[in-house]
């Protein structure tokens, strides 16, 4: 048999994603967030991970998809990146599954740069298609973006 | 280098003396199996610890030159290092270390006398080590100086004229040895002082077979010399070799090793090295253990189960005690950053000219490793100050009728939680004059201020930048920038200095800092529905104005919110505008048109923080955020609440910058910061003789000041709960029954409030264990003003009138009223002053 490699899957926005498990830490309910101000738009808040903190990554803005309906709650996905644990907010979680190296494929010429930069590769699964995500570029502080711009404010009466 | 020290640093320890082995042991055993980087790197962290205790031990030896302990120990430092980097294979170190234990061997026979130049050039020696040492970390070799000169320097030392009182009996063929270069092989021939002076560095050593059996007469001297020599060789353990030599019975050899063993059982694991990163994780997880523990707890007081409830509780002791134990682990006695300052003071005193005698108490004083980091230069900088400007020249000294030598004094203890370092000259003491005049040169302070100042404060000017009291620039201070240096930086972990002096008699300056950084107490607020803490650090006073007073009180300049705080304008930040948060709250809320404002000072600028409401003081702990947000400036971490949620730690300073209230250069910000420090410093006098009042409205009688030392509690309840006892309005309070006064009818007989509200404001007044409740209308402000009492006609209750926030306002003759209403309630003076 050939190599195979164990996935952490996910759903994100009808597409379906993974992550190689010797990179999940742990996959946690949805725990209330602090919003950080002035943060990368796409670090959703901290959470308390038993008295860790850890920076919550919204996958979703972090791969340009749209933003999740309101009312839908994330679950947590902690991965174990270089930079320490970080959380990834995906929609929902799917199975554990084994894959073949043989049915990856580098990802389409036409994926949209943004995805682009975090989807290693595609696994060509009978009856549907594995992203596989780059953990390390995904949660990489650096290419995380610029803060959201707020237009100033209303000014309070002072 | 990264690495904790947790071992006791005492000089004379034997248990000092045996970490030599590990090292040397591994070299002659293990060294297939293992890499040759880790030996070099075990080689590098050990010789640096040698160094620092070389340094130490040289400036020891210079005032007791007869000290054979010392020189027995110096001698085997420098030994150590020979051996090890001969075996590396460092050639250039090993040369200059040979030069330098050949020098010391002449020292150790007492065939030279130890004199300043020797000190030098050892001292010289070990910083040539040194800088070899770092070439070899930096580049695997010992670097391409090979020190010629000094290897010469040390070379003549030797040759001079001995100075024969303590050796006279030294054999010509001895001497000869010495200068054919091998002065260990010399130490080492058979000769009849071997059994009284501690000459080699293994022989009578009581923690080693050989010495055992010395010690026992099963061998001679002479045998053990020459096993060891043959050991050095052979690599071959020292009892071995003495069984093969004939010298003893391997029976002997066997009784000795048991009774080496029974002397010292916890010989072999008495100190390891972890690295420091592995005891943050373990304190880390400690952390997470505690917050589980908490949730058991809980979970066991909801389910009753007995035994359940005795597993938590062992559980929650043992968590408990584990805690404090891994705390204890980072903790690093002060003595790691004194132990290098001898040597400090001898460079800097000899390149001054004066005589400086240095004292230290408490060096067992603990302290958190990362503080220990932090204070090590400002520390430092402290000293050499006290040798450069506090210490007289010998000559001036002995006229003003002192000894020669100055003393410099180090103490350090433990006090209220906090860590106290002082740092003590008797020298001339600060030159007040002169500071004064560079400060108003400088326009820190003006003449006017500088006329009125008290000594203390002048004393406290030196903290300033740009204010020096050095005559003349030397190379080691009097350029002005150092105190306000160690200032900001003691200030940064939470530290405070501050400075004592008296003419002639010498300066004492004085260090509080935190135990550690860890926990620490904050305020906490909220701001566009977010928690935030505020480190207590850069915290100075609150202000909260309510309705119209918000809006008179916050003026613009050119678009630039202020606050007049006594007199004074107060640059305004909104934390909510900072952080792009939503404004404040939405309308209709509670918190209605009151402003709160949290004055807060960073890098000596003051500016009010103005946030949506002001929860509470807590300590928290500090954790780091992710590396994803390192770039914000604006947090210096973060914390877990107690509701298990994360709150963001403000930086002070960051924010202060972000938000334009101090320049981020240092340097053009000065002028201005001098001045407002100034200011501070003389607001901060006549705040001596401030008193903090509670300001209320009481009916007609208007607003009224109650003194805050006489206020037990501040309370709100619904106007139901105001019960009767007879004609006695009285209320449930905390499991008691407290009488209830109506400030606005028991002053002016009238009767205007009650009702009106359905929720009472009350002030609690307790003492004697008895407490009552003096409803007043509205509870406005706690001021803190200097009190000047008007007689305004004599009526009950009142003391007389003062003005307070620019407004008249009656002073509330608390006992007297309490007196009045509730007869019999306890004798008790005024509170006002």
């Amino acid at each position: 048999m050939a190599a195979s490699q164990q996935f952490c899957t996910f759903f994100l926005g009808g597409h379906f994603f993974g992550t190689p498990v010797p990179q999940v830490q742990e996959v946690i309910q949805y725990q209330e967030m602090t919003r950080v101000p002035l943060a990368p738009e796409v670090v959703s808040g901290m959470i308390n991970l038993r008295g860790q903190i850890v920076p919550a990554i919204d996958l979703r803005k972090r791969l340009g998809l749209p933003d999740r309906p309101p009312g839908e709650q994330p679950m947590n996905v902690v991965v174990r990146a270089n930079e320490g644990a970080v959380s990834l907010l995906v929609d929902e979680i799917g199975d554990v599954i084994e894959v073949a190296e043989e049915m990856l494929e580098s990802p389409p010429e036409t994926l949209a740069g943004f995805a682009r930069e975090v989807i290693e590769g595609v696994y060509k699964l009978p009856g549907c298609l594995l992203l596989a995500l780059d953990t390390e570029r995904a949660v990489d502080g650096t290419k995380l973006g610029p803060p959201p711009s707020y237009a100033p404010g209303p000014r309070e009466n002072s | 280098m990264g690495y904790a020290r947790r071992w006791p640093r005492r000089e004379h320890d034997p248990k000092v003396r045996r970490r030599h082995q590990p090292l040397a042991r591994r070299l002659q055993l293990s060294f297939p199996s293992e890499s040759m980087d880790e030996i070099v790197k075990d080689f590098l962290i050990e010789s640096h610890e040698n160094l620092d205790r070389l340094d130490q031990e040289l400036v020891k030896l210079e005032s007791a030159p007869s000290s054979t302990d010392l020189l027995a120990s110096v001698f085997r430092t420098i030994h150590t290092i020979k051996g090890s980097c001969g075996f590396l294979g460092f050639g250039k170190l090993e040369r200059l270390a040979h030069a330098g234990e050949n020098l010391l061997a002449k020292l150790r026979d007492g065939e030279l006398a130890l004199s300043g130049e020797i000190t030098s050039s050892l001292l010289a020696m070990v910083d040539a080590v040194r800088r070899m040492l770092q070439a070899i970390e930096s580049s695997g070799q010992d670097g391409d100086q090979d020190y010629a000169a000094l290897i010469e320097r040390m070379a003549k030392l030797q040759e001079e004229p001995a100075s024969r009182n303590e050796a006279p009996d030294s054999s010509p063929a001895a001497t000869e040895s010495v200068q054919a270069g091998n002065a260990a092989n010399a130490a080492r021939q058979p000769d009849p002082r071997f059994g009284a002076v501690p000459g080699n560095e293994d022989l009578a050593d009581a923690s080693k077979i050989g010495g055992v059996l010395l010690e026992r007469g099963q061998i001679r001297p002479e045998d053990l010399a020459l096993a060891l020599q043959q050991q050095e060789m052979g690599r071959k353990k020292i009892g071995e070799i003495l069984v093969a030599q004939g010298a003893v019975h391997p029976d002997d050899v066997a009784s000795a090793q048991r009774t080496l063993e029974a002397r010292n059982p916890a010989a072999a694991v008495e100190t390891i090295r972890i690295g420091v990163n592995l005891l943050d994780r373990l304190m880390n997880l400690v952390g997470e253990l505690v917050l589980a523990r908490n949730q058991l707890l809980q979970f066991s007081n909801r389910l009753h189960d007995a035994s359940f409830q005795a597993v938590s509780q062992r559980m929650n002791l043992i968590a408990t005690e584990l805690q404090e134990e891994v705390m204890k682990t980072r903790m690093q006695p002060i003595g790691t950053v004194w132990n290098k300052l001898p040597r400090t003071v001898r460079d800097i005193a000899l390149s001054c000219g004066k005589e400086v005698r240095l004292e230290m108490k408490g060096q067992d004083t603990e302290l958190d490793r990362t503080i220990i980091e932090a204070i090590k230069d400002p520390l430092t900088h402290l000293v050499r100050n006290s040798i450069d400007h506090g210490i007289e020249l010998p000559e001036q000294r002995r006229q003003a009728g002192k000894e020669t030598a100055g003393v410099v004094k180090l103490r350090a203890f433990h006090e209220g939680g906090q860590v106290n370092i002082e740092i003590s000259d008797d020298g001339a003491g600060l030159n007040r004059e002169r500071i004064l005049q560079k400060a108003v040169e400088r326009g820190l302070v003006s003449a006017q201020q500088a006329a009125r100042m008290s000594d203390r404060d002048i004393d406290n000017l030196i903290f300033l930048p740009g204010v020096s009291t050095a005559e003349k620039v030397s190379n080691v201070s009097g350029r002005g920038v150092g105190m306000d240096v160690v200032k900001t930086n003691m200030e940064k972990i939470g530290g405070t200095v501050d400075v004592q002096s008296m003419a002639g008699k010498g300066t004492t300056i004085r260090v509080k800092i935190p135990l550690t950084l860890a926990i620490i107490p904050a305020l906490m607020v909220t701001s566009g529905g977010e928690r935030f803490a505020i480190p207590q650090v850069s915290l100075l006073e609150l202000v909260r104005l309510e309705g119209g007073e918000a809006d008179q009180g916050m003026e613009m300049v050119h678009g630039a919110p202020v606050y007049r705080l006594r007199g004074r304008l107060l640059p305004l930040v909104y934390l909510n505008r900072q952080l792009h948060l939503a404004p404040a709250s939405a309308p209709g809320a509670t918190a209605g048109s009151a402003a709160n404002i949290v004055v807060v000072q960073a890098d000596g600028r003051e500016f009010g923080l103005v946030v949506d409401e002001i929860t509470d003081t807590e300590e928290i702990v500090v954790k780091p955020l992710g590396k994803q947000l390192k770039g914000l400036t604006a947090y210096s971490g973060a914390t877990i609440m107690g509701d298990g949620r994360v709150a963001l730690i403000l930086d002070i300073l960051g924010l202060a910058q972000r938000a334009g209230v101090i320049s981020e250069s240092r340097g053009s910000g000065l002028h201005k910061n001098g001045k407002e420090k100034a200011e501070c410093t003389s607001a901060e006098e006549s705040r001596a003789n401030h008193q903090t009042v509670l300001v209320v409205e009481c009916g007609e009688q208007g607003r009224m000041a109650i003194p805050l030392s006489l206020v037990a509690r501040l309370e709100e309840f619904p106007n139901a709960a105001i019960e009767w006892v007879g004609p006695q309005e009285v209320m449930q309070y905390r499991g008691r029954i407290i009488p209830l006064i109506r400030l606005s009818r028991r002053l002016t007989g009238g009767d205007a409030a009650a009702g009106a509200a359905d929720r009472v404001q009350v002030v609690v007044y307790s003492e004697g264990g008895r407490s009552v409740g003096l409803v007043v209308d509205r509870i406005l402000d706690i001021v803190d003003e200097t009190l000047s009492l008007e007689h305004t006609g004599r009526r009950r209750g009142v003391l007389g009138s003062t003005v307070i926030q620019k407004r008249v306002t009656d002073l509330l003759d608390v006992p007297s009223v309490v007196r009045d209403a509730i007869p019999g309630f306890v004798e008790q003076p005024t509170g006002f002053s």
